[in-house]
């Protein structure tokens, strides 16, 4: 009895993220839309319900209606699951996430790596995409999308390496409560280059622009994607964007002190801002990064190939190794504020 | 049954059924994507364990990295499946007889004689905040501190050999200058030719004049 208890509640636990998720992700869509069309002088989706509201759920709508379609050609099977991959790993990443002193699903030790291992799942959705269409396009965006993530991995997994070094653990929870005492005391300062590279990463992982070769429009149509329509494809577009707002939140735990508030420290905002919930402070923080990718989109032109690779092994991971090696000496002699 | 129980049945059954698929796959998409399933099974089985950090190496480092790999090179190939066939019935004389050799061994090795409960005695249970991962650590740092910088030392020679290889001259590539492309200033590259614009034609005055 106490056992289904137990699970009853973990199951509703996952319902309530995943339809958070789920919202949040159909209103990002919105949100873009809006941001971009306004950073380009236009004024965006306003046709549908008050400024526009209601454009979200009328193309959730026009996909579920719109005909699945199977290419002859194609490996029927792996057609279907590639979306599923691609969505699932990037839905079972948030198990780890704290959103509060206490809230998160499974505060386990070895958080940072179950998040570095979904990650790399990621990319199998993309590849067995673009395999299993059997189109040149789709092919060659997924071996587009194979070779960055490689590449962008590691770069990631170093960036991680130096917030485990400095917090001395790779749980979630621990990592936000070493950081304590205000925003200097965040690691965004101490792990500075760390922290843009795992930015820089974090982009590329997702495939946004300024790294999006992997769909490409311009040379690949619509790269490992083009072949798919309807819920297949909404499933793609729902994966990135959850995706987005996972590698915001990992940021903001990691680097900008997760569910911390930022008035910590300071006398009299201190016990002003006391009353607002942890999660509120990880929700500003997020949408910050989130601004970003939409911001990134609308600004930078798209990597070449080539200079994408160059980017990741030659420049972002020299950057990570370096910093290891400060980092252990700060960690070593207990650099203060930080590491004390 | 306990529930651990079904879930280690579930995970072995998964692990098994497509370890032969890996093997029985006419296409090596399928089959290395069946390794990538035989793999994430094992890793599921090794949590059961308690040994998480393991579980979680090995999809990070196999399914993440060393599959990826494989399924890239194994995409781009067009493997001719008949001519892999061809030999079939030639060598399944050897063949049978050496994965008989394989199972007898096995049998004699990891068979009932030498395990089970009356061998080797139930390992204690672990305490509930067991932490794998510190464990592990101390364990690798302390008394295990000399192989495991060997083993490193080992796979650094590796790669530096890996990329001296592959860096032999003569360079027949085209490399890409970056600091050189950086560096370009204007002047360089764009020319401004002075082209005076087109004279208003006065059509008033003078009809042939703008024309010289």
């Amino acid at each position: 009895m106490e056992g289904l208890l137990l699970i009853g509640g973990i199951i509703v636990k996952i319902i309530v993220i995943i339809l958070v998720l789920l919202l949040s992700v159909a209103y990002i869509t919105f949100i873009e839309r809006k941001v971009i069309g306004y950073m380009q002088s236009r004024i965006g989706p306003n046709r549908i319900g008050l400024f526009g509201l209601l454009q979200p759920i009328a193309d959730v709508i026009k996909l579920l209606n719109k005909e699945i379609i199977f290419p002859q050609a194609s490996n029927r099977y792996l057609f279907v699951i590639a979306p599923i991959i691609s969505l699932g790993t990037s839905l079972a990443a948030w198990a780890v996430i704290p959103f509060d002193k206490t809230a998160v699903l499974a505060n386990i030790n070895a958080g940072v790596l179950f998040i570095l291992a979904l990650s790399s799942l990621g990319v199998y959705g993309i590849l067995i995409a673009g395999w299993a269409s059997n189109s040149k396009y789709a092919m060659f965006g997924a071996l587009r999308a194979a070779a960055q993530s490689i590449s962008y991995e590691i770069a990631m997994g170093f960036a991680l390496i130096g917030v485990m070094m400095a917090a001395g653990s790779l749980n979630f929870q621990t990592i936000v409560k070493a950081q304590a005492g205000g925003v200097w005391h965040w690691y965004w300062l101490p792990l500075l280059p760390l922290f843009i590279v795992y930015w820089i990463a974090g982009i590329a992982e997702t495939n946004r622009a300024p790294f999006d070769v992997a769909e490409g429009e311009s040379e690949l149509v619509a790269g490992f994607h083009v072949e798919y329509s309807g819920m297949t494809f909404a499933l793609f577009f729902l994966a990135e964007y959850a995706n987005m707002v996972l590698i915001s939140a990992l940021l903001a735990v990691m680097f900008l002190g997760g569910w911390l508030s930022p008035f910590q420290g300071i006398p009299y905002l201190e016990s002003v801002f006391a009353f607002v919930p942890g999660f509120v402070w990880l929700l500003v923080k997020l949408s910050f990064f989130l601004f970003c990718y939409l911001w990134f989109r609308a600004t930078f032109p798209r990597y070449r190939y080539d200079q994408i690779m160059r980017l990741g092994w030659k420049v972002l991971l020299p950057v990570t190794i370096v910093w290891i090696g400060v980092i252990a000496l700060a960690v070593q002699y207990h650099l203060a504020p930080w590491f004390t | 049954m306990t529930a651990v129980q079904v879930i280690f049945y579930l995970f072995s059954l998964v692990a098994i059924l497509s370890s032969v698929f890996v093997v029985a796959s006419p296409n090596p998409v399928r089959g290395a994507l069946s390794l990538v399933l035989t793999f994430f099974a094992m890793s599921g089985i090794w949590l059961l364990l308690q040994a998480e950090f393991l579980a979680l190496i090995l999809v990070l480092v196999y399914v993440g990295a060393v599959m990826t790999l494989f399924l890239f090179v194994v995409m781009m190939l067009r493997v001719n499946v008949m001519s892999l066939r061809a030999g079939l019935v030639r060598y399944l004389p050897f063949a049978i007889l050496l994965s008989l050799l394989i199972i007898g061994m096995m049998v004699i090795v990891v068979g009932p004689k030498q395990f089970g409960l009356t061998h080797l005695p139930l390992p204690p249970a672990l305490a509930k905040d067991y932490n794998n991962l510190a464990d592990l650590g101390n364990m690798l740092y302390t008394n295990y501190a000399y192989p495991f910088e060997i083993a490193a030392v080992l796979l650094l020679t590796a790669i530096i050999a890996a990329i001296s290889l592959t860096h032999r001259k003569p360079h027949k590539r085209k490399i890409q200058n970056i600091t050189k492309q950086i560096a370009v200033k204007r002047a360089d590259r764009v020319k401004l030719v002075c082209m005076p614009s087109a004279k208003k034609i006065n059509l008033v005055n003078k009809p042939s004049g703008a024309e010289q």
